[in-house]
């Protein structure tokens, strides 16, 4: 049974590590450009919180690897949360204060709720979910993942199930895209522009025909998908009120004190790029930038200066040096694999100096900055991922 | 099989994080180095081609940045109004204020609209033959099915009317292999092959426009032969390192802990190479762009990686 957090740290006491900092919050958003390791990340920080901090912890992901949902020891993830068994933490060697559930974002599924939820009555859902327009937006455009990411945290965390809610975002264009798309969908549902547009479709369409602007748009874009857009816009606007308030408490949620970001990135410049313009944009949010966690990073003894001398000798010398070991084979060999593996100390020196200076010029970090270490061995299991938690947590 | 700088319109996807804007700029100027009148565009509202060539900024109107190379980037609504002037002959778009402002808003909502002006720009200089080649700087490959089939989205959708007139000829231009290809870029790493492998499905599945390259970039040069691996375990005797740190003058262990994360590196990411040259269609062209182990970004990164390519090709 799942036991009871750790109390949080007294007011004002600023978390130092990853472990404090989750002790203390209830939604933590995880997000970064892609390929950073983003959704790892998450997975790992959740893992951690139920071993050690114990309580429901539950990481919602958007597209994880099935490897990942291996690594969970769940066979396939969808809508509904599902608990990680309690063995994949036997079988890794822990027993864990609390219990980790994962779900995964299923776009589509989560519209067609969301729908249903608020639609006024069963024929204006009918017609809703039958709408072209709705379909191709719910199910085919990447965009609409932004909102309902967050939207489907907010129900989940209102419905008071969860100790702590690690969310990893959706590989949205810019990292931003996501904290703006409630405001969004709030401006959207209450618009002028909506009503507008949405009001002869009510007094049918073809009435208005002679306006000019119907003859432009009819001419352009035909009038069978016009009527489908001021279907889909006057359907929708039954549900408006729902949706803005809906959107705004999503906002709230955002922005609530329980609520932190975790960025992530790697030290190559257009990631870090990414994470520095986020972090700007958080701060302009007034919204909680709880840690920076850089993934992949080179072993500082890359990067000693006294190393590289060494390195040099033994590309420029290592035929004398490969006769101070001759006994190990053939001298030529000896030689060669000298001069390649100073020279290729060299060249990953290059790389981890490019790292350092990357991180030296963050502009802002948070309190919490946590490195990983470069380990390439994928995570294929639940051990492998509170491996890499190891190296966050404290 | 139309040579890749032949084309026409080649869209360049993949993963982010896998240096895809770095090879789109790479292949532009290789194709205007050797002659062809180039324009790469960028898709992504992000602003950093222009890091790649660092050739100042780029906007919606094309710009020459050195002989055969233009540059822009999209911006959907300046899209929107050079279609209704060239295309559907309106020309004073102050008098449809109010439908340049629905449009906008419908494209924020409405499917496919942003990615049909998108692709419809970029059709068009292909159609116009304003240049020989245009290599698109192009949207992740999570959202890239999304605009290519934007066109046939759109198509369905409107039954009649000059929208549907006007995807005709785009769909006539993006179906042609001999005109127009995608090309992932990836990495020999777990999640950029895994999401190669799962494009370069749904292009097939979903479109019907042609994966013309994949593209490897950062591949790990091979360290060792297997008889220098061998030796190199025997080097790693504490007694060999003591005599080589003593001849050398200073510690070796680091150096050869380097060599170690190297050839780890480079073990785990020749299975990641395995599995995509395995999973992929052999007919299609593999080109490799190995690590650069340089300081540079920008335009000198571009211009190494161009190298590569142009051996590769």
């Amino acid at each position: 049974m799942a036991t009871t957090r750790k109390p949080p740290a007294a007011p004002g006491d600023k978390a130092r590590t990853l472990e404090q900092l989750l002790a203390t919050k209830e939604i933590v958003i995880s997000c970064g450009s892609g390929g950073v390791g983003k959704t790892t990340t998450a997975a790992a920080a959740a893992a951690m919180a139920a071993t050690h901090l114990g309580g429901k912890v539950l990481v919602l992901t958007v597209d994880p690897a099935k490897r990942l949902a291996n690594a969970l020891g769940l066979e396939r993830f969808g809508n509904t949360e599902t608990r990680v068994p309690h063995e994949a933490f036997v079988a890794a060697g822990v027993e864990p204060r609390g219990e980790l559930w994962a779900a995964m974002l299923d776009t589509k599924q989560s519209w067609d709720d969301l729908v249903a939820r608020h639609a006024p009555d069963a024929k204006t859902r009918e017609a809703i979910l039958a709408n072209s327009i709705y379909q191709n937006i719910s199910g085919r455009f990447v965009q609409s993942h932004d909102y309902i990411a967050m939207e489907r945290l907010y129900e989940i965390h209102s419905s008071g199930t969860y100790d702590l809610i690690v969310v990893d975002t959706p590989p949205t264009r810019s990292a931003i895209d996501f904290l703006e798309a409630p405001d969004r969908m709030g401006d959207f549902f209450s618009s002028k522009l909506l009503r507008w547009l949405t009001a002869p479709s009510k007094s049918r369409v073809m009435s208005l025909a002679s306006k000019p602007f119907y003859t432009v748009a009819d001419r352009i874009l035909g009038s069978q998908f016009l009527e489908d857009i001021a279907e889909f816009f006057s359907l929708f606007q039954a549900m408006a009120p729902g949706f803005v308030e809906r959107a705004d408490a999503v906002t709230r949620t955002l922005a609530d004190r329980r609520t932190t970001f975790l960025v992530v990135s790697t030290l190559e410049a257009a990631p870090l790029h990414e994470a520095e313009y986020f972090i700007a944009a958080l701060d302009e949010r007034n919204l909680h930038l709880g840690a920076l966690v850089l993934n992949k990073v080179l072993p500082s003894y890359l990067r000693r200066t006294a190393t590289a001398g060494v390195a040099k000798r033994l590309t420029s010398d290592a035929e004398a040096l490969a006769a101070t070991v001759s006994d190990a084979g053939d001298p030529a060999d000896t030689a060669r694999v000298l001069a390649t593996i100073g020279e290729s100390f060299l060249n990953y020196q290059v790389v981890a100096k490019r790292e350092a200076e990357q991180r030296a010029g963050l502009a802002r970090t948070p309190d919490v900055v946590a490195a990983v270490p470069y380990f390439d061995a994928d995570i294929h299991d639940l051990g492998g991922l509170l491996q890499l938690g190891d190296q966050i947590w404290r | 099989v139309t040579a890749l700088l032949d084309r026409k319109l080649l869209f360049v996807t993949g993963k982010g994080g896998v240096g895809k804007s770095t090879v789109a700029a790479s292949l532009g100027l290789l194709a205007a180095e050797e002659g062809k009148r180039t324009l790469v565009c960028e898709v992504d509202a992000k602003g950093n081609l222009a890091d790649f060539y660092e050739a100042g900024p780029t906007s919606f109107a094309a710009r020459e940045l050195q002989p055969n190379l233009w540059a822009m980037s999209m911006n959907t609504e300046e899209s929107l109004k050079e279609y209704l002037r060239l295309q559907l002959k309106i020309p004073l778009l102050a008098k449809i204020g109010p439908l340049a402002r629905t449009f906008d808003f419908i494209a924020n909502a409405a499917p496919g609209v942003k990615e049909i002006l998108t692709i419809g720009k970029l059709a068009w200089e292909v159609k116009e033959h304003h240049y020989d080649l245009v290599v698109v700087d192009s949207v992740a490959s999570g959202h890239i099915v999304g605009q290519l089939t934007a066109p046939q989205g759109i198509n369905e959708l409107v039954q009649v009317g000059m929208v549907r007139n006007q995807t005709q000829w785009m769909l006539d231009i993006l179906t042609d292999p001999a005109k127009t290809g995608v090309v992932i870029v990836s990495a020999p790493e777990e999640m950029p092959v895994a999401e190669t492998l799962e494009l370069a499905e749904r292009l097939d599945a979903e479109t019907d426009v042609d994966l013309a390259a994949v593209v490897v970039n950062r591949v790990l040069p091979e360290l060792f032969t297997e008889r220098e691996e061998a030796l190199f375990e025997v080097l790693r005797d504490p007694r060999r390192i003591d005599a080589l740190t003593t001849a050398a003058g200073g510690d070796v262990t680091p150096i050869f802990e380097a060599a170690e994360l190297a050839v780890t590196l480079r073990r785990t990411r020749a299975g990641h190479l395995a599995v995509l040259r395995g999973q992929l269609d052999p007919a299609l062209p593999l080109l490799y762009v190995p690590y650069i182990f340089t300081r540079s970004h920008g335009a000198r990164a571009t211009r190494q990686v161009a190298e590569f390519l142009a051996e590769e090709l």
